[in-house]
């Protein structure tokens, strides 16, 4: 039962590790400063990866968050300005758009027996070309209530600050949590990931759980992308570029299995941390460029597949004798 | 002979349709659409330059359409393509001959396609996955060859590549003619392409059966690694230079419409290279005709979206289910399960 447990240990492990070396170096990252800062700055990312993770676990791809994030911001960016509508119930609308859009992706992944990678590449060229449609343009949003929100936050010893969106972020994981673990839904999640024809025997509602997946990652999506456009203050169709692999990327170093059916939504938000943390570090040291983050989680994203392998390989060594 | 050229027709005939009615649609709202021109010994016009333009999603989808007959994917070929752009133009920039370059480059092409082979053939990781390392990381490497600048050379060799002309046709359409050619006689004139087929139906039972698995997987990922090397040093020759950022960018996705446009099913098997080809063209035929018929270009990628839905119903189980007994869609939606029969 416990290697279940050793890709979770194995990233919380190289996160430490990575973060003591990283205040060796500079013992000024060790302050809630920079710990806030790595909550707001990855506060989208996180919420998007919540519902990533689900989908992954259940053994499919969503590939249309990142345009689904960019649809959200342009659309609230081109609805608070040119109507008088309150941002909340903007807020509301959208995220009733980007549910809905991903059920419609889990309806036709289930119903067409289509790869979730192809028809989610669909969705991904659909949305991003509704934002198009919306405005090419990058639209600032200038709402009162907008600096309202961005100017609550929670203040912490050492000067740090948990802001709205750093805390949306950390919440949104302990639902996911308690959804995964907790929950109906949660086992047939995993159930599905396992097999389909397995889970089918077992009386799991393949149908309206496949939709319910696609539609929590949509309803995820729109609330990353309403986080988005809260961080950045602005709508524009070009944002958001690649943010479905970065998710993936968070997934998998959390220790989430790609086959589906094993890992924690805790473990993405580990990820999370390690690919800000390197981001953070590069920061701080001045001299390293930028690409060399994605170098870094791209060797990580290897690391940790093949130590998936290791593991599955392992167990199935384990259970032949017996 | 007649009889294959029979079945090549039937097999391309929805993609000859498609493209027939793409051009004639775009004719009419656009008149001078059709009409060829010949200065200073080449040629010009509209249909030409969809060529042109076509010539990397045509190339990358040559390559894409092997790596999907084996039931896999290869989501790297644009970060490939990144980064043989980068290669060719730092080499070319330091003072290396054309024939060195081009060498290397192909040989860095060949080499992440050893990379994503061995990772799918013989780790045994899924392919969307396996080729997502060097997806994300590739786009890095590329950035650190150039050095986060874009490169820009005048080298008049690598420049002809992209932008000169032989025979009256451009030097990038020249290109693929030749390799599309090549690759599908390689792999039809031989057993290649069955035994291609063979993997991509079932790995298990043709490993049982005799073929050699591994090698196959790999050298399919080799050719689509070094179709994205060719695809890359034509679009650094086409700009004059090496943009690590952009180049390639989104155009795995662009090569896997195309093969699914092209009718070759994503679930590996039955292939047709030509198929692909065609598929890219319309491809290219759609975003040129969006152009220049005065939409706005934004409605490019909804349109695409709009032809991936109708071509996935097309190829579902349960709609071919449903209209069985009409027999020519069948053909056009479904090449595998004839195959596997």
């Amino acid at each position: 039962m416990k290697q279940k447990y050793l890709p979770l240990t194995a990233t919380i492990l190289i996160f430490l590790l990575s973060y003591a070396l990283c205040v060796a170096q500079y013992p000024n990252m060790l302050s809630t400063r920079v710990i806030g800062n790595l909550l707001t700055d990855n506060a989208f990312l996180g919420i998007a990866a919540v519902g990533m993770t689900f989908v992954i676990l259940s053994g499919g791809i969503d590939l249309s968050v990142g345009a689904v994030i960019a649809f959200t911001g342009v659309f609230l960016a081109v609805v608070l300005e040119q109507s008088s509508i309150h941002p909340l119930a903007a807020f509301a609308l959208v995220l009733a758009i980007t549910t809905l859009f991903g059920a419609l992706m889990g309806a036709i992944i289930h119903h067409l027996e289509m790869p979730a990678f192809i028809v989610t590449l669909a969705g991904m060229f659909l949305a991003r070309g509704m934002a198009f449609v919306l405005s090419i343009d990058s639209i600032p949003i200038k709402h009162p209530f907008y600096a309202t929100l961005k100017g609550l936050y929670f203040k912490l010893p050492g000067g740090g600050r948990i802001t709205l969106i750093g805390g949306l972020m950390l919440l949104v994981f302990a639902v996911g949590i308690l959804i995964a673990h907790r929950t109906r839904f949660g086992t047939n999640v995993y159930a599905l990931g396992g097999g389909t024809a397995t889970a089918k025997l077992m009386g799991v509602p393949v149908a309206s759980t496949t939709v319910r997946i696609y539609a929590l990652s949509g309803l995820l999506a729109g609330l990353s992308g309403i986080v988005f456009s809260l961080y950045t203050s602005a709508g524009y169709s070009l944002a958001a570029v690649g943010v479905e692999l970065d998710a993936i990327t968070a997934v998998v170093i959390g220790g989430t299995l790609l086959t589906g059916g094993s890992g924690f939504v805790a473990g993405t938000l580990v990820g999370i941390f390690i690919q800000g943390l390197i981001q953070t570090y590069i920061t701080f040291d001045g001299t390293l460029s930028s690409w060399w983050t994605k170098i870094l989680i791209g060797l990580l994203l290897f690391a940790f597949i093949l130590l998936q392998k290791g593991i599955i390989r392992l167990s199935r060594n384990g259970r032949q004798p017996a | 002979m007649t009889s294959t050229v029979r079945t090549y027709l039937t097999r391309l005939l929805p993609q000859l349709i498609a493209l027939t009615i793409i051009l004639a649609a775009i004719s009419i709202i656009f008149p001078g659409f059709l009409n060829l021109q010949i200065q200073n010994g080449r040629l010009y016009g509209s249909l030409i330059d969809i060529l042109n333009r076509g010539a990397p999603v045509v190339l990358l989808a040559i390559g894409m359409t092997v790596v999907i007959a084996t039931k896999g994917i290869d989501l790297s070929v644009g970060a490939v393509m990144a980064i043989c752009g980068a290669v060719s133009a730092s080499l070319i920039t330091s003072g290396h001959s054309l024939a060195e370059t081009l060498l290397v480059t192909l040989a860095v092409g060949i080499l992440c396609g050893i990379w994503n082979g061995i990772l799918v053939a013989v780790l045994d990781i899924q392919p969307i996955i396996a080729t997502l390392v060097l997806m994300v990381a590739g786009r890095g490497i590329a950035q650190l060859i150039t050095e986060g600048a874009i490169l820009t050379f005048n080298d008049p060799g690598l420049i002809y590549i992209g932008s000169g002309s032989f025979a009256g046709l451009p030097m990038p359409v020249i290109i693929w003619l030749v390799f599309g050619v090549l690759v599908a006689l390689v792999v039809r004139q031989t057993a290649l392409g069955m035994l291609v087929e063979a993997v991509g139906v079932n790995r298990e039972a043709s490993t049982l059966s005799g073929v050699f698995t591994p090698v196959l997987l790999v050298a399919a990922y080799v050719l689509s690694g070094l179709c994205a090397a060719i695809a890359g040093v034509i679009a650094a020759a086409d700009i004059k230079g090496a943009d690590a950022n952009n180049a390639g960018l989104w155009l795995e996705l662009d090569a896997i419409l195309a093969v699914v446009v092209g009718g070759t099913s994503l679930l590996g098997g039955r292939f047709s290279i030509a198929a692909s080809v065609l598929g890219a063209i319309i491809i290219q035929s759609i975003n040129t005709g969006i152009l220049l018929s005065g939409f706005p270009p934004e409605f490019n990628l909804i349109i695409k979206a709009a032809i991936i839905v109708f071509i996935l119903v097309l190829q579902s189980p349960r709609f071919r289910a449903a209209f069985q007994f009409v027999s020519i869609p069948r053909a056009a939606g479904k090449p595998t399960e004839r195959e596997a029969k």
